[in-house]
């Protein structure tokens, strides 16, 4: 395992070495570690993770794939590492954005100040897929409507981290990021206390804390559960692991009824009251009374019981509209408005289609841009420009001029990379980075949070779904002076 | 605890259990046919019979062979009661209660799912069988060490034990009642000493045979039946698992011993006392397939109960009980 020592760069920014081939600071413990290792062993230990990821049955169901077919998150033994000082301003950057985004979501639901100001178009809002007139006039408890948020980040090629985007709906992944630090810590002890990593174990125990925040006031012991489309979703394993870890109730829509004004169990002894749902369902299918009608997950009659206050949810509905890409797009501008502050993280610069000279840069440019689709997630209704095909531009044009409102564009970003086990050798692999913050009494950020890699060579896209893999990611304790 | 919750720890054992006791009836079946290599063929369907799923494998099948059967039995995934049918079902019941059992408990079954789906399974089911099948056998027994040890023994418990225990009374008396049939066409032979090795074939398969010769000494077909249907203390005995799954039950509802409070308490006290006022003889003169087949209808309707009880409150949800068909040979 020469590679290790590789400066071929690329032109990309390397989280772990620098241009001149040098492990940048903090990185040194690792490189030697993983340098001093015998021939092949660092393959083994990867093959080891691996199956032992596969008998935990930590897997992942792929849409629209066989049916059954079941696969691990692909992970990469070699960790993220983000020295302390990096860390500091991206957690003052999510804490900012996340507080702004809250107070934006109240203020679109009830006085609509920021769009009267006009720093937000108003049709913008209200043509959103994520608007929930339902939620108009509505506070929800403490006036939290995001209390979970994966946000994405990627670091260009100027060594900057950016904003990519803001996930506010049903973030997944962070059970990756607690399993993936269990088979590093067993992988590598003696270089992990070395180190000086900080723990990332206290999220579930934070995520409660927060939950129980939500709960009436009066309420000593609430019963809280996770709402879970089901054990075919992809992300069942993590709706189950949270809740394990947090010894509170997981359950499904069809768990649920409403009855005399409240949201109950069905347990094997009748009817039992439930206080607060971390729900892990889109809005769209957590009541057919009042959403989508065809929808099996959710539960008749739960925004009626919940806009009586009678039950707490997070995410609150509605908290979506945040998660709109074109609005994304103005959230510098919504810092600004709520804080009087700049934005700490900038976010990548953003084309919107809806604007005409946008658009029309975006249609003769679109060869070299990234297109995206306002309200998907996962990898789809996107395309790669640089990547793409001629039909697939064509379609894309096409979408565009019929809906510009629903797109926005990006410059392809040269996302920096981190040194990944590839067969027997190690190479550069494109990484983005998604944060957890739980926003309750305070504002939490996870330290770290999961590092995706996209595993195909030169590849851009590290969803689960499309190819990517996960790596640990370790942000540092400050030096001790 | 949730319904949802209680039904799929229930189910999650009733396959195991299930699973455990086709590779009994296998393993058993083909240890006999090395003692009797003559009539190799005329073994593989009472073994269909045993699962009352004859009409099952007809549809895909003509001829009760070995390795038809075997397949069938084993890997067939189109067939529910299947071994790998059976654990697959396990998992995925397990699978959705993973934050309620012991993650000891998952990781086993999961592996034990993982292991039969393997290429090498079926080559070792066909070229060592008994090794095969012993391996399957030994697996659901560590599962259910694995749920004796590492849950705690809480309402969750108690119901995955009333589903291992009618589970297997509802095995026990499918087994003595397809080797009855076949084993004993004269009704009066069945006081006389014959040693045959069919009948000590029986009690192997119910793991019952060192246990019977302690009790017994003799094998007679009168002793055999009474031994695995009233034995007190022997664990596989159909008297056994309905006591101890009355126990579990009564301990879920805090209902003492002896009065009722639902309607799986009434069904499964009377069944109880049934067993109780009731003698071998009496059995073997009002026909020994009658009886069994009666306790096993009575073992589903048992079932059904335990579910309108626990496991849906409300009438419209849909539950995933499996119970299996009663058509067990009709002579």
């Amino acid at each position: 395992m020469e590679i290790f020592r590789n400066d071929d760069h690329e032109g990309f920014y390397d989280e772990l070495i620098d241009e001149k081939g040098i492990p940048r600071p903090g990185v040194e413990l690792l490189v030697e570690k993983i340098n001093s290792l015998p021939e092949g062993d660092l393959t083994l230990r990867q093959k080891a993770a691996e199956a032992l990821l596969l008998k935990m049955g930590i897997t992942f169901n792929v849409y629209g794939k066989d049916e059954g077919a079941e696969k691990i998150f692909p992970f990469d033994l070699i960790p993220r590492i983000i020295p302390s000082n990096e860390w500091e301003k991206i957690e003052a950057g999510l804490k900012q954005r996340i507080f702004a985004l809250n107070e934006f979501i109240q203020d679109i639901y009830n006085d609509k100040k920021i769009l009267k100001d006009n720093v937000v178009p108003e049709d913008l809002i209200l043509s959103s897929r994520t608007y929930r007139k339902e939620c108009e006039g509505f506070t929800p408890p403490r006036g939290i409507w995001c209390h979970v948020t994966g946000t994405d980040l990627v670091r260009g090629g100027d060594g900057c981290f950016y904003v990519l985007e803001d996930n506010l709906r049903c973030p997944s992944g962070v059970s990756y990021v607690l399993e993936n630090r269990q088979v590093l810590k067993r992988t590598f002890p003696q270089l992990f206390e070395k180190s000086r990593v900080r723990q990332v174990d206290d999220y579930p125990g934070k995520l409660l804390e927060m939950l129980e925040y939500l709960a009436p006031d009066e309420m000593q012991s609430p019963t809280i559960g996770v709402l879970t489309p089901g054990m075919y979703n992809s992300a069942y394993f993590e709706h189950s692991f949270l809740s394990q870890q947090m010894g509170v109730e997981l359950v499904e829509g069809r768990d649920l009824v409403v009855s005399d004004g409240f949201v109950h169990m069905l347990t094997t002894r009748g009817l039992k009251r439930i206080d607060v749902l971390y729900r892990r369902i889109d809005d769209d299918f957590i009541d057919p009374s009042v959403f989508r009608p065809d929808s099996l997950l959710g539960v008749k009659g739960l925004m009626d019981v919940y806009k009586k206050g009678r039950i707490a949810m997070a995410n609150a509905p509605g908290t979506g509209i945040a998660d709109d890409k074109v609005i994304y797009a103005y959230v510098p501008e919504i810092i600004k408005y709520y804080t009087g502050e700049e934005a700490i993280l900038p976010n990548v610069p953003t084309y919107i289609c809806r604007e005409e000279k946008d658009r029309a840069y975006v249609l003769d440019h679109i060869e070299e841009l990234v297109v995206k689709a306002a309200n998907e997630s996962g990898g789809y209704g996107m395309l790669i420009g640089p990547h793409s095909t001629k039909a697939e531009r064509e379609q894309f044009t096409e979408l565009i001029i019929a809906n510009p409102r629903n797109y926005i564009a990006q410059p392809t970003l040269s996302l920096s990379r981190v040194p990944t086990i590839v067969g027997n050798r190690i190479e550069g692999r494109h990484v983005d980075l998604r944060p957890y913050i739980l926003f309750g009494k305070d504002i939490y950020v996870q330290p770290g949070g999961l590092t995706r890699v996209a595993l195909k060579k030169g590849s851009l896209v590290v969803n689960s779904s499309q190819g990517g893999g996960s790596k640990d990611t370790w942000v540092l304790l400050p030096h001790q002076s | 605890m949730l319904s949802r919750v209680a039904n799929s720890i229930y189910w999650m054992c009733r396959y195991i259990e299930r699973a455990e006791n086709v590779a009994r009836f296998i393993g058993v079946n083909l240890n006999l046919l090395l003692d009797m290599p003559s009539e190799k063929d005329k073994h593989w369907l009472p073994l269909v019979m045993t699962t009352g799923d004859q009409e099952l494998f007809e549809e895909n099948e003509t001829d009760y062979n070995q390795e038809a059967v075997l397949w069938f039995l084993t890997f067939d995934r189109t067939y529910p009661n299947s071994i790998l049918s059976c654990v697959a079902a396990a998992r995925e019941n397990a699978r959705s209660i993973r934050e309620i059992i012991s993650s000891e408990m998952w990781e086993h079954l999961n592996n034990f799912y993982l292991e039969l789906m393997k290429e090498e399974s079926i080559k070792m089911a066909l070229q060592d069988p008994d090794r095969f099948y012993n391996i399957i056998k030994m697996r659901s027994h560590l599962f259910t060490g694995l749920l004796d040890s590492t849950m705690s023994h809480g309402e969750a418990w108690n119901f995955a034990r009333i589903g291992v225990m009618i589970e297997r009374a509802d095995k026990t008396s499918r087994i003595l009642d397809v080797k009855y049939f076949m084993l004993l066409p004269q009704a009066d032979l069945v006081n006389t000493p014959i040693d045959n090795i069919q009948w000590i074939s029986v009690l192997r398969s119910a793991s019952a045979f060192e246990m019977y010769r302690k009790e017994f000494h003799n094998i007679t077909p009168r002793n055999v039946a009474s031994f695995l249907i009233f034995d007190k203390n022997f664990p596989r005995s159909i008297y056994y698992c309905i006591a101890r799954a009355q126990v579990y039950l009564h301990r879920i509802t805090g209902t003492p011993q002896g009065s009722v409070t639902n309607s799986a308490e009434k069904h499964l006290g009377r069944l109880k006392a049934d067993l109780e006022y009731t003698d071998i003889d009496e059995v073997i003169d009002s026909g020994l397939h009658e009886f069994l087949d009666n306790l096993q209808r009575r073992f589903n309707t048992m079932g059904g109960t335990i579910s309108t009880t626990f496991f849906n409150i409300e009438p419209q949800a849909t539950t995933t009980t499996n119970e299996q068909s009663q058509t067990i040979l009709q002579s």
